[in-house]
């Protein structure tokens, strides 16, 4: 896949990196705001998505990738299983319960385990959202050979 | 609560995971986790079905316990139907995993292999635990879409369509539920199982139920392949590896399909008599018309798929005579013994049928081909998986001392005792046309004279293969024990006692 003119180039260059800090932004704020962790994985992963269609796949050594993008995608799933194991191990030994301090209500900082599982699950969704599109651009190349 | 339910479905997926990422790594990594995943979890399974004893244990999720008798969290249900099943599951996961050893070693990417079958694993192992019906259906698709993943891992030809097929029937289905579900939970304001049956005790328009009742009978239906929604499995059955084959027509429809029905018929709805005779009507059509098809077959293992759509058949009608004994309720000792018929002949099937599929396994895996007509001649050069499935052959179709015969026996006496002569007549004739198609497979695989390839050269399957095939033979005589009364009552008994006193599920789990 070729990439594009310079003007998309350039744009989606400036656009890709606002689009990624406002992913972040919704994961961090997904026990205060509507989204969480999937929207905002989705949000992520479409910053990666825009700068692949615009430079193109051949810019990319695509089975890396998806490698990559596969292994962060499986690490950050088990770590939201170990995460609810965890629970399990320490306070009051239920499985997916909260174990640490709650915090106030309202500020960023709070609602005890939700952020950490919806970082993980933002990050999972990215990794997975991202590995489907190489998968379909290596099967595109692949078939057009 | 116990700690250990949750862990049934966290163990899988832990290992499901990390195989993907230290698979690469470590060389032969998935070949050592994904067997002593699976051995744990028996171990766990049969833990709890001795401790249970006839007790029910609720798990609730994070803590979250119900508040003024509204559930409101995730609940966890371990009771004695449950836990036979999970004793299935991980037993005939066990066994498929540990005959794929040598059998999948000539695949590409068998890391991708292991993972995908720890996972359909704790979809399972989830369905089955599950007492909410969102939760239900979430670990249902999560099971049933590593099975979309596993049909096609061949990547032929044949495979891909069979997985698309799959993917398509599979995906109506999945809609399908997941419409009943919704349209429960706008009536109801609940999706735990429980509390939906608390409901519905205090009174319901029965129209809007019987809707959503045919809606799940299809939906399931689909997933358990009873006949008229069957166009799907023998595609799948058939291309899938030979392990997978043994997981899908063994456990997966029963898990996914069989349990779900029975669950939600006994546990959940109040019983009426048109659901009950739809139920018993499509399990004996599944029952006549899948072993005509089978007759027909050439290919062994659409012959196994289509017999396994039969002898689900049989299940499904147990099942459905025994809604309409208890209906009546005038003859309590027959319905007991038609639901306890229905679920020994769903243990036996698993056994028998996950064995049959890895005798053709093993036929596929050194003739390359699955046409009858290719084979014969085979009983001397392959001994073990000759008698091993020669003792399936004589265990489904019913023929003593193996367990089918008992089985099949509860079911038929059971019919006679309820006064449903046409389908204890139809039963016994259907198991007639079973064992005709079995000694076909057996004269043409394995005592004909040898046709197309020279048999000389053909030797029997590695140790993993041939160690597997032993051991489920084994099972399927020492199965047989079920049938007398002192071992019955300890194992099928609590089983048993979950669907008949069907009032104990809604009220013990509320009453936490």
């Amino acid at each position: 896949m070729e990439g594009m003119s310079t003007i998309v180039k350039k744009v989606s260059q400036l656009v890709a990196g606002i689009i990624f800090m406002y992913g972040i932004y919704i994961i961090l704020h997904g026990h205060l705001t509507p989204g969480g962790g999937f929207a905002g994985g989705a949000i992520i992963a479409g910053a990666f998505i825009l700068l692949i269609l615009a430079f193109g796949s051949s810019a990319l050594n695509l089975k890396k990738e998806v490698a990559g993008s596969s292994n962060t995608e499986s690490v950050a799933i088990l770590m939201v299983v170990i995460l609810a194991i965890m629970s399990l191990l320490m306070g009051i030994k239920v499985f997916f319960t909260n174990f640490l301090p709650k915090g106030e209500p309202g500020t960023l900082l709070s609602a005890g385990v939700i952020p950490l599982y919806n970082i993980f699950i933002g990050i999972e969704v990215a990794g997975a959202i991202l590995t489907i599109f190489l998968a379909l651009v290596i099967f595109k190349e692949e078939s057009s050979k | 609560m116990d700690a250990l339910i949750p862990l049934f479905v966290a163990i899988p997926l832990i290992s499901a995971f990390l195989i993907i990422i230290l698979g690469k790594l470590v060389k032969g990594f998935h070949r050592f986790l994904a067997p002593l995943t699976l051995l744990v979890l028996l171990i766990m399974a049969l833990y709890e079905f001795t401790s249970l004893g006839g007790t029910s244990h609720t798990y609730a999720m994070g803590g979250w316990i119900g508040d003024g008798g509204f559930p409101v969290g995730i609940f966890l249900v371990l009771d004695g139907f449950s836990v036979l099943m999970l004793c299935i599951i991980n037993l005939i996961g066990l066994v498929a995993l540990f005959y794929s050893l040598s059998y999948i070693a000539k695949y590409t990417a068998e890391a991708n292999y292991y993972a995908l079958f720890c996972l359909i694993v704790a979809g399972m192992n989830g369905v089955v635990l599950s007492g909410d019906l969102f939760n239900l259906f979430v670990f249902l698709e999560v099971s049933v879409i590593s099975s979309y993943a596993l049909v096609a891992f061949g990547v032929g030809k044949t495979e891909l369509e069979a997985s698309f097929k799959y993917q398509v029937l599979g995906g109506l289905a999945s809609m399908l539920i997941l419409l009943a579900i919704s349209l429960i939970y706008w009536k109801t304001k609940t999706v735990n199982i429980a509390d939906i049956r608390n409901v519905l005790d205090a009174g319901y328009s029965k129209s809007f139920y019987v809707f959503v009742q045919v809606l799940l009978i299809s939906g399931f239906g689909l997933k358990a392949a009873i006949i008229p929604f069957h166009a799907w499995l023998p595609d799948a059955h058939s291309s899938a590896p030979s392990p997978i084959s043994a997981m899908l027509s063994g456990v997966l429809i029963k898990a996914v399909g069989i349990y779900v029905l029975i669950r939600l018929f006994f546990n959940m709805f109040v019983f009426s008599h048109e659901i009950a005779m739809v139920i018993t009507s499509l399990g004996v059509i599944s029952m006549v018309v899948g072993s005509l098809l089978a007759l027909i077959q050439w290919d062994v293992k659409r012959l196994l798929a289509y017999s396994s759509i039969s002898q689900m058949g049989y299940v499904v009608m147990a099942f459905g005579m025994g809604i309409l004994l208890l209906l009546k309720g005038d003859n309590e000792p027959a319905a007991i013994l038609a639901i306890g018929g229905g679920i020994y002949h769903m243990i036996n099937h698993a056994v028998f049928k996950g064995l049959l599929f890895l005798n053709a396994g093993s036929l596929e895996y050194r003739l390359d081909t699955r046409n009858l007509k290719e084979m014969g001649g085979l009983s001397k050069a392959m001994p073990v998986t000759s008698t091993t499935s020669f003792m399936a052959s004589m265990s489904i179709s019913g023929i003593p001392p193996f367990n089918g015969f008992f089985s099949k026996l509860i079911i038929i006496v059971a019919a006679i005792n309820g006064r449903f002569y046409l389908l204890a007549t139809l039963a016994v004739i259907v198991s007639i046309i079973t064992l005709a198609y079995f000694l076909k497979f057996q004269r043409f695989a394995f005592f004909n004279k040898a046709a197309g390839k020279a048999v000389q050269k053909i030797k029997e399957v590695p140790f993993p293969m041939s160690f597997s095939m032993i051991f489920l033979a084994v099972l399927c005589l020492a199965l047989s024990l079920l049938a007398i009364p002192s071992v019955s009552e300890t194992v099928l008994r609590p089983a048993i006692d979950v669907l008949i006193q069907f009032e104990l599920y809604s009220t013990t789990l509320i009453g936490i």
